[in-house]
């Protein structure tokens, strides 16, 4: 199997399966670094309704094609009509949205529900039509890529090299506006053809990702990478770039796993390889990350503990808060019995000599810089130079005797 | 300016162990709170008088509402004992009312001014209990302190802001607390609302209760309250209105951000 | 009216309008929460739910298939709300990586398994399979008084009697710190309801009723039922107590008109073969949330719009 998986890397594992990989790769990029802008924008789960919006157009697609007299499984036309339903829900979406008082999530929730429902009774109605026909279109539901013709393949292909494309070109105005609208409207930027342009990428991604992974599950292809990115920047172009990569990634390991084994369905597994980069980076990412949060956050409690028992003991007060008073026996500040050491009483005094120099120096700078830091935790050394700490020692005359 | 080291000695004098007052209606001490890793609340404390009416006061971000909040439990605290009339709070919580900010729910939500005011009454309803007439006459009675009596049929949707400022005060004067709460009662509401909510206020505390809000238009502080807590993540300072609310506190608590010129139009407590 | 439709049709009509109203009820609060979606995540999970159960215990006994979708439903509301707090990441955005990366996981754990000859697929999950739960024994209307006969009623509906009358009855009992805490739920908390205890129980309910509705009516029918009826309910007045009404009669009739037309509307247009009876209800119940947003009598916003 690895062997197997070797060659699907390489794009050794036969023309179709080079051509969906390729695609799935470009389409992961264009999905991921699409989905970052629905993501900025809190609108994650507009894809969701956009996704399920698809299958009545299929249906009908199918439908119209047959009665035409032609091949009902012709792929273009079927994510055509895909495509023009997916634009129905997203317009019902905003409609319901903006023109009534119900909140955006019900009617995502709402068209999601009632197109998808609406496309399985096309779908049971299809099954009973036409002998010879039926095959299929429920692979639209998972993605399938087992038996595609060579022309779907390239179809998917190229659709996938021009949702890239298209994102390579747009990166710049598309950052902006997702970034600060308003900013970007008062440079120049028309935000609501732009919404329009994400909206018809998201669409496009969609429409393009139905054969691969399905209706149900391109929304996480939207979704994974740009939430996995947010982890590792704060900046929102990195987010797109880093978005893009995770996406490209997940799309092309994930073709190639599904290449190298039976039974392992190309959609789940890409969704489930950009959950692994996701969960990856939940956990271990720098600054975001859960591990780094949780060893920040205790560090955090103990230093609020121990400055608040230090002045505590520097204003002679009884402290009753068991965690401070583990935390000041822990460093030999305290005996056991609560009293101050020799070496507690020193950092307590050199606690409040900090208090006093804060409290000058918020009374000789009155900016935001140094008085908006006086939360109790910020060391004056990060704050003020050596000189004005100086001056303030100076001015507040010898350290007092500790209590 | 005269030797700082000495009015720093002072200060340092005053905070030396502050026992609590029994008939302190709230007592605060070493209150911190964070929000990730910047504290919103730093060891603060606060002894509120009883039979008073207690500012609370700060520039924006100062952490004022999360105070009030930490203090009773609804967002977690770092650290921090809260005790209200002599007991931790919790045991007590029937004995207080509070008033969140106006902005803090969803005024579309499909209810009644009446039903709004009724909810005041829920330690006593229960799960299952049955509104009955005396009830309704109480939540009714309530809205008529705040003059929305004939509002009480209205969806809280097609209210004015100041209207539901009012509806808000009706809930917590429905409760029959000893101690009120209340999260920037006066915020954004018109000048008929604001004398209509003083109005009441200083009612509650000619009744002896206390009455604590978080409040943020300095020019009506002393006309308005007794006692003033002053915070900017910090205590800056606490005491009766009179020796506290003073042009150098207010300077301490808001750094650069209130110009002397804006001190001066202050009415300040005469020194 | 007669034999035929006790046989055939009363039992799956019976049980489409409980498991609506089932679904309703717990989603009149969840839209006011604006967790409308929780909704669609639950019924996404319940497929690797019942996979894992199955892989489990080896069979496709009901008990261990609710079991096992209760249980997945619980993890993702676990996982959504780790992934919100830990990551810092927007709600939406969390419930999206949840449910996708568990559904995915399911359809690849059915791929792997040997299934096959098992009544168990992606298809029975998404629309479940309302039209094949008939009531064999019955011979007519007098059957309803026949032990035997009522003996041998599908479980399904017995399930969903049961889901539906303990939703109720928790709704009714939990009523006044429901309405409390989805309206303001800082002073809930003052007044000593334990808020974080009600949502969970709230999703805890949800995912009971979408459990219980799946089997029988598959996914589709769940997320609708969440989210239209008590959507469509909300413009019809301005009172909690009157919408969660109009979202139960939303819900009966949605079920039954859906129903009644899957069955009947293609004979009557001339097709010899009935459709998905759970996409017609969801599809009913979207015309009639279409119909509410287009005249409905409190349709519109009043007051300053949400978030100001």
């Amino acid at each position: 199997m690895f062997a197997l998986f070797l060659d699907a890397l390489l794009l050794q594992a036969g023309y179709n399966a080079a051509l969906v990989a390729l695609g799935a790769a470009l389409l992961g990029m264009a999905a991921g670094a699409g989905g970052t802008f629905l993501f900025l924008r809190k609108r994650a789960l507009v894809s969701d309704a956009v996704a399920h919006a698809t299958l009545p157009g299929v249906g009908i697609a199918f439908i119209l094609m047959v009665a035409l007299g032609g091949d009902g499984r012709n792929l273009p036309g079927l994510l055509l009509g895909s495509a023009v339903s997916a634009g129905l829900g997203l317009l019902a979406v905003q409609w319901i949205a903006g023109r009534t008082r119900l909140a955006e999530d019900v009617a995502i929730g709402a068209v999601l529900s009632v197109f998808f429902g609406f496309g399985i009774v096309l779908l049971t109605i299809i099954q009973t039509m036409t002998r010879g026909y039926q095959a299929g279109l429920e692979s639209f539901l998972l993605g399938s890529t087992a038996g595609m013709l060579f022309q779907d393949a390239v179809v998917i292909a190229v659709g996938g090299a021009l949702a890239a494309a298209f994102v390579v070109v747009f990166r710049r105005p598309m950052t902006l506006v997702a970034f600060d609208p308003e900013f970007s409207a008062s440079s120049g930027i028309d935000v609501r053809r732009m919404d329009l342009a994400m909206m018809g990428l998201v669409m496009a991604v969609t429409v393009i990702g139905l054969k691969i992974v399905g209706l149900i599950l391109i929304v996480a292809m939207l979704i994974i990478p740009p939430v996995t990115a947010r982890f590792w920047t704060e900046r929102s172009e990195r987010v797109i770039l880093i978005a893009g990569l995770v996406g490209g990634l997940s799309g092309y390991l994930g073709a190639a796993l599904s290449a190298s084994a039976p039974n392992l369905p190309t959609g789940p597994i890409i969704v489930l390889v950009g959950f692994a980069f996701f969960l990856v980076s939940l956990l271990l990412a720098p600054g975001r990350g859960v591990l780094a949060a949780v060893i920040r956050r205790r560090q955090f409690q103990l230093r609020v503990h121990r400055r608040q028992g230090l002045l505590a003991l520097a204003h002679g007060e009884a402290i009753f808060d068991p965690l401070t008073l583990a935390v000041l026996r822990r460093e030999g500040l305290i005996r056991q019995d609560g009293v101050a050491t020799e070496k507690g009483r020193a950092h307590a005094a050199k606690t409040l000599r900090d208090e006093r120099r804060w409290a000058l120096a918020r009374r000789l700078y009155q900016d935001e810089a140094v008085a908006g830091r006086y939360d109790g935790l910020t060391p004056i050394e990060t704050v003020l130079t050596r000189d004005e700490i100086a001056e303030l020692d100076r001015r507040l005359g010898p350290p007092a005797p500790a209590i | 300016m005269s030797n700082p080291a000495l009015e720093l000695a002072s200060e340092a004098g005053e905070q030396l162990a502050r026992p609590v007052p029994a008939d302190s209606p709230l007592a605060i001490r070493g209150l911190t709170v964070s929000y990730g890793e910047k504290p919103a609340v730093f060891s603060v404390d606060a002894t509120v008088p009883a039979r008073s009416m207690t500012a609370i006061i700060g520039p924006n971000g100062a952490g004022k509402s999360t105070l009030l909040k930490a203090a009773l439990g609804i967002v977690p605290r770092l650290s921090g004992r809260v005790l209200a009339f002599g007991v931790p709070l919790a045991q007590v919580m029937h004995r207080i009312a509070y008033v969140p900010q106006r902005a803090s729910v969803d005024w579309d939500f499909p209810t009644r001014v009446i039903d709004v005011v009724l909810m005041g009454l829920y330690r006593e309803l229960g799960l299952l209990g049955l509104v009955r007439r005396h009830h309704r006459e109480r939540a009714l009675a309530c809205l008529e302190r705040v003059g929305m009596a004939e509002f009480a049929g209205r969806q809280i949707g097609a209210l004015s802001g100041g209207q539901q400022q009012r509806v808000f005060l009706a809930r917590a004067l429905a409760q029959d607390a000893d101690l009120y709460l209340l999260d920037e009662p006066f915020a954004g509401v018109d000048a008929a609302t604001e004398r209509a909510i003083i109005d009441v206020l200083k009612a509650l505390k000619a009744e002896k209760r206390a009455v604590v809000c978080v409040h943020h238009d300095l020019a009506t502080v002393t006309d308005y309250f007794d006692h003033v807590l002053l915070i900017n993540v910090r205590r800056i300072a606490e005491g009766p209105v009179a020796s506290t609310f003073t042009a150098e506190n207010l300077q301490k608590t808001y750094g650069g951000r209130l110009a002397t010129a804006h001190i001066d139009q202050l009415k300040l407590p005469a020194a | 009216m007669g034999a035929e439709f006790v046989q055939l049709s009363l039992t799956p009509l019976l049980i489409g309008v409980l498991a609506a109203i089932a679904c309703a009820l717990p989603g009149n609060f969840l839209i006011l929460r604006r967790q409308a979606l929780i909704g669609d995540a639950i019924s996404h999970v319940v497929l690797p739910g019942i996979v894992v159960a199955f892989l489990v215990t080896g069979v496709t006994a009901t008990w261990p298939m609710l079991l096992g979708a209760a249980g997945a439903a619980v993890v993702a509301v676990i996982l959504i709300e780790a992934i919100k707090r830990l990551g810092r990441i927007e709600p939406g955005a969390a419930m999206g990586v949840a449910f996708t990366s568990l559904f995915a996981a399911g359809v690849l754990l059915l791929e792997q398994s040997d299934t096959s000859g098992v009544h168990l697929d992606v298809q029975h999950a998404l629309y479940g399979n309302l039209e094949s739960l008939i009531w064999f024994q019955a011979e007519g209307w007098h059957s309803l008084a026949d032990p035997v006969a009522l003996a041998a009623l599908p479980p399904e509906l017995v399930r969903m009697a049961v889901t539906a009358a303990a939703i109720a009855l928790l709704t009714a009992f939990f009523w006044r710190p429901l309405k409390l805490s989805t309206f303001d739920e800082g002073f809930a908390g003052a007044v000593g309801i334990p808020t974080a205890a009600v949502s969970l129980g709230l999703v805890i309910a949800a995912a009971v009723a979408a459990v219980a509705a799946f089997d029988a009516v598959g996914s589709i029918i769940v997320i609708a039922m969440f989210i239209c009826p008590p959507a469509a309910a909300r413009l019809m007045t301005n009172r909690l107590e009157v919408q969660v009404l109009w979202s139960v009669a939303f819900a009966a009739l949605s079920a039954i008109l859906g129903y009644v037309l899957a069955g009947y509307g293609p004979l009557w247009l001339g097709a010899d073969n009935a459709v998905s009876a759970a996409g017609m209800i969801a599809t009913v119940s979207g015309l009639i949330l279409a119909l509410a947003c287009l005249f409905a009598p409190h349709r519109a916003r009043i007051g300053a719009p949400k978030g100001v």
